[in-house]
């Protein structure tokens, strides 16, 4: 490389300005270096605004576009350049400011070629009209100003100095010291270590590292044989009993490549001391001082250097991990600022305001939002605690707690005990977030049209509309989001049959099926509502597991989210039942859990909808069996005066047959209940336990676990669903069909069809079959009459079918969320957004 | 579905040419939404009696009112509609005897014009109100009424359905036009749309019965279809056919209405109680959660002082009703900006809730589930945190006065009521939690033991 080939490097996320007069071939070294789309041009934006590239009168609201597009930018964290003279100072600080804001890092590019050869340049463009005297006076500004430009803000400036140089010159971006986002462990994360050599040597015996000594046989290295990396958070020093131990057991490891190590407030105090400038020597730094004057000047310039050089923060594992000391919020992460490192050392108590200009108040933990799991430490904690993706390792080694790590990728936690109090804590020890609060979920969570991953159907649509919809039964019926895991996708039903009589049929659903499963499992539809319970071992787990703070101690919710009873204690005692259930079958240790989420149904029908039962169908009945054996008696009379009305009577004798029927289809369903008697539970799919989502379609295995509850069930709560396996395309097929009968003509609703499958493909997930007789209640009396049936046959099903669908994906990812413990807000996001498709409109008969 | 009316007026058989249509025909007429047929069960000189039953086509009603009503509930395929005497059978009444009901008669001039002994049989009339209403309603036109709720199959309650049959010395033109008016005043459901049309046909229907009946508050309410406006139209057509002052109704019947004292509703006082309590703290911008049809914003509007005026609900039927009534559409351009409607819920954390001197709920802490307040504490307390907020809720120890027992709510919606020592203890806590300070004051017409109808807390902080 010669002196005729100039380097210029820029890092990878920066704000780069370029600055020369006009003529001096800024676009030209734009276009040449940079994507199109990563310049923004002040000519540019003129002629947007003003349909007029050289028009100088839009300059102040082409100035104000371009400003706004630099900073969505830098928002998003993209590089950008900008295309304008920036020849003086005041245009300069302006964007140096806007990058600042954004905290980003800004560069300068200065394009300095001699003023004749911008004149020449100008000349020979039509649209250039400016005079030799502008230029010249940009250029003077340029050269005055080309001094103080370093103070002004740049990371660097780069001079570009004649039109050759330019011309020769190559552009190339250096990445971010934070990221290191190539490194992708394992990582065993290590929380503060205080000066606690021992416990540190302790804690990575037991991560398995083997600990390097030197002459002296003091800790001076370590490395993993598995090949693991270690990553401390901060705070090596001040307050325990051998701060220069760690610091050189952790310089070892780090020089040797086997760790990270963020910079701790404690690390950059401690430098500012060494230096010998003037800080207030408290919280433990009067110990590192004595610690270290007892080691030679080699040592301590070794440690301070090593102090000095860390980083605030790095993003590991192509940026699905964040370790800052204090933490760090998502829009700081692999930034670079003042701000950003002192939210890395400091935490959140700078004094920052919100947009509104009003105190931020809330834990940074609480708000994160973020697809990056953060690692921090710097406030002691009793015990880690996941919060919203974030972990806390401070665990207080140095007032006695313990020294805790965190293996990556696996979120192990490994602790070892403090060997004594060794400095006496200031304040005793809290949890993570003092005041949490995680049933308080924030708007932006679900508001608007969202776009939802499933593994299932790819992404799901919400809109906004239906957020919107979703928003208000969320907000004023459902239960508490802590209770609120899962909701139940809906059903469809099969295709129309033709078989004389029958709207509905089981041949359809076989038929559907077939080829894409063997087995299928017929499954008694109960006749009661849908119920999701979330059922826990006890009340702990309840609250460590969920953070319920009160009882019930788990959950029963309806389709749409609501508490199936009003009376908590109701709630409480059915779930006491089922768990009872639970622990006498041996599922808790069976499935390795101390909570399930089970799929039921609950019967009867009355004990949730008895109102709409007496208002829409018994009165429905009650008018018919009332008004038809009127019109029968005075058709009757007339037929007896001669009259012809035998049509008429023969219609209204056959509604009147319609009615009773209709009558005798909802009855069935109900009875009286007084607290939990009459009340039954009818499980048929655990559908999640701790680290397993069992939403599948192993329905063999779910009904046993479901018989297993209701056999070990001393209380007559819970009811067995009953069921036949059938082989497709054997005569199990023909069987079933009587079976679904048999079970209809005993007052049954009818069955649902289920894939009995390994995997998981993108199927519906169940198809219902309900019986001639409940379908009354659905399409009314008299929808038998085979001029209507003829017209239900061409009901539309396809909406029905891809919402359930939908549904079900959404369903099934929220649960896959519940499993690996996410923060309750996405859970949230998935269970709102079924609830939000539920607002489709839909044919409510399907 | 099913009417008959007979009478003994000798010869019975004249009903027939009253009504124009004859004793020995069986007669059909199509309307949109079926089949009526017009048949005489008997006709003897000394009884007749005409039968009216209509044959609802159940699928024609349903695209017909999904048409209307743009919902799709179960309730639009599977209801009383082909069964009982509703709206329907009232419509295709009017139609089918259009001319027997306008009271002439070229036949029988002196028939139609006098009282005759008529008879009404109706098997199922769906009755919101009961049989005490259907009495209420014909006793006073000069019927003897035989009034009895059906049961509901299955379950040891009664039907909102009533089967009616009514004995009196009636003109049929009355008869007809009663039952044209009052069956859907007893349905009390909307199955077609009202229009301005609807108002006329009020006033000419009802002609001197109507202006005289005592329940004609109730009448013109429901014939209407709850809609305020026809409603104030109807009575001021009303009062230039009769001299009638307005009645006195009770509006604790019909909607979950709280009287307030004298002429002044409970809401108009809580609202004015609002604004002092806002006027006092100072407040120059406001945030009022639960904004429903924008009452509170309205007054808040009038007032200067107040600059940014922010109304929030979580539904967004609530939020359209807020714009229509507040008729934004046409509002001046210097009001306009001082006000916005926002869907926001109050157990979402909401940054858009931040920024305000004052919040107000008012009336909506009692639509909480209990478990969900801490949420909405958190989230207006100590997120939003406004310098000031103001809270009502009903006093729960009041209720006994508006004839309530110990468990019933004032609203069907309320989760909960609280007397005044738990409203306090709920507030004070809050107050602690989140560095504020708060004072009570009832609102209303206090009761010596049972204090004021309403109590409010005004939460402040420095």
């Amino acid at each position: 490389m010669t002196d005729d080939a100039p380097v210029v490097s820029v890092p990878e996320l920066s704000l780069v300005l370029l600055v020369g007069v006009s003529g001096s071939g800024k676009s030209t070294f734009a276009a040449r270096h940079f994507k199109p789309t990563q310049v923004v041009s002040s000519d540019y934006c003129r002629g947007l605004v003003a349909d007029d590239e050289t028009d100088q009168s839009a300059t102040p609201e082409a100035f104000a576009l371009l400003n706004h597009i630099v900073g969505t930018r830098l928002r998003l964290g993209r590089l950008t350049v900008v295309d304008a003279t920036n020849v003086q100072a005041h245009a300069r600080a302006q964007l140096v400011d806007l990058a600042k804001r954004h905290n980003v890092l800004v560069d300068a590019i200065v394009l300095d070629v001699e003023p004749e050869t911008a004149v020449e340049r100008n000349r020979a463009r039509a649209d250039r009209d400016f005079g030799e005297a502008v230029v010249r006076r940009h250029h003077r500004d340029l050269k005055r100003g080309l001094k103080r430009m370093a103070k002004e803000g740049f990371r660097r400036v780069h001079r570009l100095e004649g039109a050759a140089r330019i011309e020769a010159a190559r552009v190339v971006t250096e990445k971010s010291w934070n990221d290191r986002t190539e490194e992708t462990g394992p990582f065993d994360l290590i929380g503060d270590v205080h000066g606690c050599r021992a416990e540190l040597e302790a804690l990575l015996g037991e991560l398995g590292w083997e600990i390097a000594r030197d002459a002296q046989g003091r800790a001076a290295g370590a490395a993993h044989p598995e090949g693991r990396t270690a990553v401390f958070v901060g705070d090596l020093v001040d307050r325990g009993p051998d701060t220069p131990g760690v610091l050189r057991l952790v310089m070892g490891m780090v020089e040797a490549g086997n760790a990270l190590c963020v910079q701790g407030n404690h690390e950059h105090k401690l430098v500012k001391a060494l230096d010998g400038r003037k800080v207030r020597v408290a919280h433990g730094l009067a110990e590192s001082l004595e610690q270290l004057g007892a080691e030679d000047e080699a040592f301590r310039g070794r440690a301070r250097a090593f102090m000095d050089g860390l980083r605030s923060h790095y993003l590991l594992d192509g940026g699905r991990l964040v370790v800052a000391h204090a933490g760090l919020k998502e829009e700081f992460h692999g930034r670079a600022s003042g701000k950003v490192r002192s939210f890395a050392l400091y935490g959140d108590t700078t004094g920052e305001t919100d947009e509104y200009g009003l105190p931020v108040r809330l834990p940074w933990a609480e708000d994160y939002r973020g697809e990056a799991a953060v690692v921090y430490g710097h406030t002691p904690v009793l015990e880690p605690e996941w919060v919203n993706n974030t972990i806390c390792l401070d665990t207080g080694c140095c007032f006695g707690g313990k020294l805790t790590a965190l293996r990556y990728p696996e979120r192990d936690l490994v602790a070892v005990k403090a060997e004594r109090e060794w400095y006496a804590p200031a304040r005793p020890l809290g949890p993570a977030v003092p005041d949490r609060d995680p049933a308080t979920l924030d708007v932006t969570d679900v508001a608007g049209d969202r776009h939802l991953a499933t593994g299932l159907v790819g992404t799901v649509k919400v809109t906004a509309e239906h957020a919107a919809a979703a928003l208000e039964v969320m907000s004023r019926f459902a239960e508490d989001p802590r209770r609120l895991l899962y909701l139940p996708p809906t059903m469809a039903p099969v295709d129309a049959s033709d078989a004389d009589g029958y709207l509905e049929h089981p041949a359809q659903a076989f038929d559907q099926y077939r080829g894409r499963a063997e087995r299928v499992v017929c499954q008694e539809k109960h006749m009661g509502s849908r119920a999701v319970a979330l059922v826990c071992r006890d009340a702990g787990t309840a609250r460590r597991r969920f953070g319920l703070d009160a009882a019930p101690w788990g959950a029963l919710v309806t389709r749409t989210g609501r508490a199936f009873f009003q009376d908590e204690a109701l709630t409480g005692a059915l779930l006491d039942r089922v768990a009872a259930a639970a622990g006498a079958a041996g599922l808790w240790e069976r499935l390795d859990t101390d909570w399930m989420l089970l799929d039921c149904e609950l019967l009867p029908w009355s004990a949730k909808a008895r109102d709409l039962i007496e208002d829409q169908f018994a009165g429905v009945a009650a008018a018919g069996l009332a008004a038809l054996p009127a019109a029968a008696a005075v058709l009757e009379a007339a037929a007896a005066r001669g009259l012809d009305v035998a049509a008429l009577a023969e219609r209204t004798a056959s509604r009147h047959a319609n009615i009773a029927k209709f009558a005798a289809a909802y009855q069935r369903y109900c009875w009286p209940t007084d607290g939990l008697d009459g009340v039954r539970l009818a499980p048929f799919q655990v559908l999640a336990t701790e680290g397993r989502n069992r939403a599948d379609h192993r329905h063999d295995e779910h009904l046993a676990l479901a018989d297993a509850l209701v056999a070990a069930d001393g209380s007559g709560l819970l009811l067995e669903t009953r069921r036949r396996f059938v082989a497709l395309g054997t005569a199990d097929e023909a069987a079933a069909v009587q079976w679904w009968l048999d079970l209809c003509a005993a007052g049954g609703e009818g069955m649902v069809v289920k894939p009995v499958l390994e995997d998981r493909p993108r199927l519906q997930p169940g198809l219902k079959v309900r019986g001639r007789e409940y379908l009354r209640i659905i399409y009314g009396a008299d929808y038998t009459d085979p001029e209507r049936l003829a017209g239900l046959r061409q009901r539309r099903l396809q909406h029905k079918r891809s919402q359930a669908l939908r549904e079900y994906a959404l369903g099934v990812a929220g649960l896959d969320l519940v499993a690996q413990r996410a923060p309750l807000w996405q859970v949230h996001q998935y269970v709102f957004a079924v609830l939000a498709l539920e607002s489709e409109p839909v044919d409510p008969r399907l | 579905m099913l009417l008959t009316i007979t009478t003994t007026a000798r010869p019975a058989t004249d009903l027939g040419r009253l009504l124009r249509k004859h004793p020995d025909r069986v007669q059909s007429f199509e309307q949109s939404f079926g089949t009526a047929w017009v048949f005489y069960p008997e006709a003897g000189e000394d009884r007749c009696t005409a039968a009216l039953l209509l044959e609802v086509d159940a699928a024609r009603l349903a695209r017909a009112h999904a048409r209307a009503s743009g919902d799709a509930t179960l309730k639009q395929y599977v209801n009383d509609r082909p069964y009982a005497a509703s709206s329907l059978l009232a419509v295709a009444l009017g139609k089918v005897f259009s001319t027997a009901r306008s009271g002439v008669s070229d036949e029988r001039p002196e028939l139609a014009a006098s009282a005759l002994p008529l008879e009404v049989a109706l098997p199922a009339v769906p009755c919101k109100g009961g049989p005490d209403l259907v009495r209420d309603l014909f006793a006073p036109l000069g019927w003897e009424v035989e009034a009895e709720a059906v049961p509901l199959p299955g379950f040891d309650a009664d039907s909102r359905h009533v089967r009616v049959r009514l004995r009196g010395e009636v003109r049929l033109a009355d008869a007809l036009s009663q039952l044209y008016v009052l069956l859907p005043v007893l349905d009390d459901a909307k199955h077609y749309w009202v229009d301005i049309g609807e108002v006329d046909k009020l006033v000419r229907s009802g002609g001197d019965w109507l202006a005289a009946h005592p329940r004609r508050g109730l009448i013109a309410r429901r014939y209407l279809a709850h809609r305020r406006s026809y409603e104030r139209a109807a009575f001021a057509r009303l009062a230039e056919v009769a001299e009638a002052g307005d009645e006195d109704e009770s509006p604790v019947e019909e909607e979950a209405g709280e009287p307030g004292e004298g002429s002044l509703p409970l809401h108009r006082i809580r609202i004015g109680a609002v604004l002092d309590a806002l006027a006092a703290s100072g407040a120059a911008s406001v945030l009022d959660l639960g904004c429903g049809s924008g009452k509170l914003l309205d007054a808040l509007l009038d007032d200067p002082r107040y600059t940014r005026i922010t109304g929030a609900d979580v539904s967004s039927r609530a939020l359209d009703q807020a714009e229509r009534a507040l008729r934004l559409d046409r509002m001046p351009e210097r009001r306009r900006r001082r006000l916005e409607l926002i869907q926001g819920s109050v157990v979402y954390r909401d940054k858009r809730f931040a920024g305000y001197d004052a919040a107000v709920l008012m009336e909506v802490i009692e639509h909480l589930d209990p478990g969900r307040l801490p949420a909405m504490e958190r989230v207006v307390f100590g997120a939003a945190r406004p310098r000031t907020v103001v809270v009502t809720t009903p006093n729960a120890e009041y209720n006994a006065r508006y004839g309530l027992a110990g468990h019933e709510l004032r609203h069907a919606d309320h989760r909960f009521e609280w007397d005044r020592a738990r409203f306090a203890a709920w507030a004070e806590g809050v107050a602690a939690r989140h560095g504020y300070r708060v004072r009570f004051e009832g609102v209303g017409a206090a009761d010596p033991d049972a204090g004021a109808p309403t109590q409010m807390g005004v939460f402040d902080r420095d």
